[in-house]
C-alpha cells in the first residue's frame, strides 16, 4: 500500500478514527480524573459521537479503503449516523440515572464508545475478516456493559449468557466464514461475489457456509430461533444498556447482514432467501405470540424486538433496492422508537424512588402523569403499526416490497401477525388508560422527557416528513446494487 | 543434511517421550512440566522446517502463557488427581477413538493439498519461497501494510478484553493495608521514634 493509498484510507475512515481516538484519551481522562468520573467521560463520549456523526454528515467520503476491506457509501453512510445518533441518545439517556446501577464507572462510556467503533466498521466492512473483528469488537464490548452492574445477580447473569451465546454464534459464523473462503478462496465481499457467478461457483460446501454464516448474523439481529438470549439480557442488563443493546448494535448486524447477502452472495439469491423468508417468518409468528403472555415490560420489548426484526427481514427477503431501503427506513423507525419507548421505561419509578418494571405497574398513567402517557400511547400504536404513524410506513414499505418480489405468502403472514401483535401493544394502552391507578410516578428528569417527548413527535409528523426521508434512503440503498 | 536429520531426530525423539510422560508422571507439576518440555521439542522442529516465526510464537505464547497458566492452577487449586485417574480404564476405549478420529483428520487435511493440487491455486496470497524471504520479514511484509487495518482493529479488541477485566473483576477494598511508599520515604526519626526516659526500677 503506497502512502497515496494509505491516506485516501484514512480519509475514509476518519469516522471510525475519531471514535478510536476518542476512546483512547476517555480512558486517560477517566483515568487520571478518578474512579467515579463517569458524567464527565459520558459527556466528552456524547461530544465524541457528535463530532464522528457531523463529520460524516458534512464531510461524506466514498470509495473503497485498506486494500478493499472497508467499503464507504451511501448506505454506509446512512446506517452509521443511524448507529451514532442511537449511541448517543442511550448515552444521554444513561447519565441522570447512572447511580442505581454501577454504570457511573468511567469505563462505561469509553466501552460505549469502543462498541460504537465496532458497530461503524461492521457496517462499513467489506471484507469477511474486518466483519468478523468489527463484530467481536462491538460484542466483546456489549457483553462487559451487560455484566458491569457485577453486584446485581440478574445483571451478571446476563453478561454471562449473552457472553456464552455469543462465542458459539461467533463460533459458528467463523466456521461458515472458513467454508466460503475455502470454496471461493476469497474473503472480499466482491471477489467471493464474482466467484459465484462463474461457471460451477455454486457447490454444496458453499451453501453449508451460507447457511452458517446467516446463522451466526441471525442470533446478532436475535431473530428465530436464535432469540433464545434476548427476553433473558433484556430483562437482567440495566435498563440504560438495554436501551443501547436495542438500537445501535441491532442496526449494524442488520446493515451486516443486508451487505452481506446483497454484495456477496447476490449470485445465490434463491439460496438465501428460502433461509431469511423462513427466518422472517418464524420471528414475526414468535414475536407475536410469545410477547402476549410477558408481565415485565422490558421482556415485552425483547419480544417487540424479536418481531420487529422479523418483519425487516420480510424487506430484505425481497432482494431488490425497494426491499434494502425498506429495510433502511424500517430501522430508522425501529431505533427512535426503541429509544423512545425505553426513555419512558426508564422513568418508570414510584416517588420513593423504586424502580418498577411490571406492566401492571402502569395502570392509570393516564391520570397520574398524561405527558408520558400520552407519548407512550403514541409509540404503542406505532409500533403495532397503525396509520397514519411512523411505524405503519415502516411496515407498508417492507410488506410492498415484498408483494412486488411476488412473495405474496409472506407478505399476508406478516400482516396477519401484525395483526396478533396489535393486542399486546393495545393492552398496554388499555391499562393505562382505562385501569385504577396503583400509585404515583416520580417527575421524569428532564433528559428522558426530551428524548421521549422528541420520539412521539417524531411518531406524529413523520407523515409530513416521510417523503423527503424516504428518498434519501431509496438514494442510499441504490449504492448497494 | 546428516545434522539436520540428527536434530529432527532428537527433537522428534524427545517430543514424543515427553507427551507420554505428560500422562503417565504422577505428580501433576511434573505433568505440566513435560508439557513445556514438548512444546520446547515442537519448536525445534518447525525450526528444523523453516517455520522461525512459528517456532518463536510457540515458545512464547504456549510456554510464557499458556504453561505458566497451567502451573498456576494445578498449584493453587487442589484438584484431587488420584480420583480423577481412577476412571482412566473405563474411558480408555473412548479416548482411543477420540485419538483415531483426530489422526484421521489430520492425514485428511495434509493428503488433501497433495491428492488436489488445484486448491493451492485458489490462495490468493501465495507465501514467498522460504529461501528467498524469511516467514518474519514475509509476515512483516502484509501485517503492517496490507493488514493494518485488521491489525489496528485487533488491538482495539484486546484493549476492550484489558478494560472488561478490570471492570469486572477490580475491587477497590477499603480497609486493607497498603503500601505507600512516598509515606515510607517521608517518615523521618522526629515522627517514626518516641524516646521515652525510664526512670530505673519503675517501668513504664
Amino acid at each position: 500500500m503506497n502512502s497515496d493509498l494509505f491516506l485516501t484510507s484514512l480519509h475514509l475512515s476518519f469516522p471510525e478514527l475519531i471514535l478510536a481516538v476518542g476512546a483512547l484519551i476517555l480512558l486517560m481522562v477517566g483515568v487520571f480524573s478518578g474512579e467515579r468520573s463517569g458524567k464527565l467521560v459520558s459527556v466528552l463520549a456524547m461530544i465524541v459521537f457528535a463530532i464522528a456523526f457531523f463529520w460524516l454528515l458534512f464531510i461524506p467520503a466514498q470509495g473503497l479503503g485498506w486494500g478493499g476491506v472497508y467499503k464507504a457509501d451511501g448506505f454506509a453512510r446512512f446506517m452509521k449516523l443511524l448507529a451514532l445518533f442511537g449511541s448517543f441518545v442511550a448515552l444521554f439517556m444513561s447519565i441522570g440515572h447512572a447511580k442505581e446501577n454501577q454504570l457511573d464507572k468511567f469505563e462505561f462510556p469509553v466501552l460505549v464508545v469502543l462498541s460504537t467503533l465496532g458497530i461503524m466498521v461492521m457496517i462499513s466492512a467489506n471484507d469477511l475478516i474486518s466483519l468478523y473483528l468489527g463484530l467481536e469488537l462491538q460484542s466483546l464490548s456489549i457483553y462487559v456493559i451487560a455484566a458491569i452492574n457485577r453486584d446485581s445477580l440478574k445483571s451478571t447473569e446476563a453478561g454471562l449468557k449473552y457472553f456464552v451465546l455469543g462465542a458459539l454464534s461467533s463460533g459458528m459464523l467463523l466456521y461458515g466464514m472458513s467454508l466460503v473462503y475455502g470454496f471461493t478462496g476469497h474473503t472480499n465481499f466482491a471477489d467471493i461475489a464474482q466467484a459465484l457467478s462463474a461457471d460451477g461457483g455454486r457447490s454444496l460446501g458453499l451453501i453449508f457456509g451460507l447457511v452458517f454464516i446467516l446463522a451466526g448474523l441471525a442470533f446478532k439481529i436475535s431473530a428465530v430461533p436464535f432469540h433464545m438470549w434476548t427476553p433473558d439480557v433484556y430483562e437482567g442488563a440495566p435498563t440504560a444498556v438495554t436501551a443501547f443493546l436495542a438500537s445501535a448494535p441491532k442496526v449494524a448486524a442488520m446493515s451486516m447482514l443486508v451487505r452481506v447477502v446483497i454484495t456477496a452472495f447476490l449470485p445465490l439469491l434463491i439460496d438465501w432467501q428460502q433461509i431469511i423468508v423462513f427466518i422472517a417468518i418464524a420471528s414475526m409468528l414468535l414475536g407475536s405470540f410469545a410477547a402476549i403472555g410477558q408481565h415485565n415490560i422490558k421482556r415485552l420489548m425483547a419480544y417487540s424486538s424479536i418481531g420487529n426484526m422479523g418483519y425487516v427481514l420480510v424487506g430484505l427477503s425481497a432482494g431488490t433496492p425497494a426491499g434494502v431501503s425498506g429495510v433502511m427506513l424500517y430501522m430508522l423507525i425501529y431505533v427512535i422508537m426503541t429509544l423512545g419507548s425505553f426513555a419512558v421505561i426508564m422513568s418508570m419509578r414510584r416517588q420513593d424512588g423504586t424502580v418498577v418494571e411490571e406492566i401492571d405497574d402502569l395502570a392509570g398513567m393516564s391520570t397520574t402523569s398524561p405527558f408520558m402517557a400520552m407519548v407512550l400511547t403514541a409509540t404503542m400504536f406505532s409500533l403495532a403499526g397503525i396509520p397514519p404513524l411512523a411505524g405503519f410506513f415502516a411496515k407498508y414499505f417492507v410488506f410492498m416490497a415484498a408483494v412486488d418480489a411476488k412473495l405474496y405468502a409472506l407478505a399476508v403472514i406478516g400482516f396477519l401477525t401484525s395483526v396478533i401483535g396489535c393486542y399486546y401493544y393495545l393492552r398496554i394502552v388499555k391499562v393505562m388508560w382505562f385501569d385504577k391507578p396503583v400509585g404515583q410516578f416520580a417527575e421524569p428528569s428532564g433528559s428522558l422527557k426530551l428524548v421521549f417527548g422528541l420520539s412521539g413527535l417524531f411518531m406524529i409528523v413523520y407523515i409530513f416528513v416521510g417523503g423527503p426521508i424516504g428518498g434519501a434512503v431509496d438514494l442510499a440503498a441504490a449504492t448497494l446494487f | 543434511m546428516g545434522l539436520q536429520a540428527i536434530f529432527f531426530y532428537i527433537f522428534a525423539f524427545v517430543a514424543v517421550a515427553s507427551a507420554f510422560m505428560v500422562i503417565f508422571a504422577k505428580n501433576p507439576v511434573h505433568s505440566v512440566l513435560f508439557l513445556i518440555l514438548v512444546f520446547v521439542n515442537a519448536a525445534g522442529l518447525f525450526l528444523l522446517t523453516g517455520a522461525e516465526f512459528l517456532a518463536m510464537i510457540l515458545l512464547v505464547v504456549y510456554i510464557g502463557a499458556v504453561a505458566v497458566l497451567f502451573l498456576f492452577v494445578v498449584m493453587m487449586l487442589d484438584v484431587d488427581f488420584a480420583e480423577l485417574r481412577s476412571g482412566v480404564a473405563k474411558y480408555t476405549p473412548l479416548s482411543v477413538l477420540i485419538g483415531l478420529i483426530v489422526a484421521a483428520e489430520l492425514i485428511v487435511v495434509i493428503g488433501g493439498s497433495t491428492l488436489s493440487p488445484s486448491i493451492k491455486q485458489t490462495v490468493t496470497m501465495p507465501i514467498p519461497d522460504v529461501t528467498k524471504r524469511s516467514n518474519t520479514a514475509a509476515l512483516g511484509d502484509v501485517l503492517y501494510t496490507h493488514y493494518v487495518f485488521f491489525f489496528q482493529l485487533s488491538g482495539m479488541i484486546l484493549l476492550v478484553a484489558m478494560i472488561g477485566a478490570i471492570v469486572l473483576t477490580l475491587r477497590h477494598r477499603q480497609n486493607i493495608k497498603r503500601q505507600d511508599i512516598a509515606k515510607q520515604v517521608a517518615r523521618d526519626p522526629k515522627t517514626a521514634i518516641e524516646v521515652v526516659k525510664v526512670k530505673t526500677g519503675q517501668g513504664l
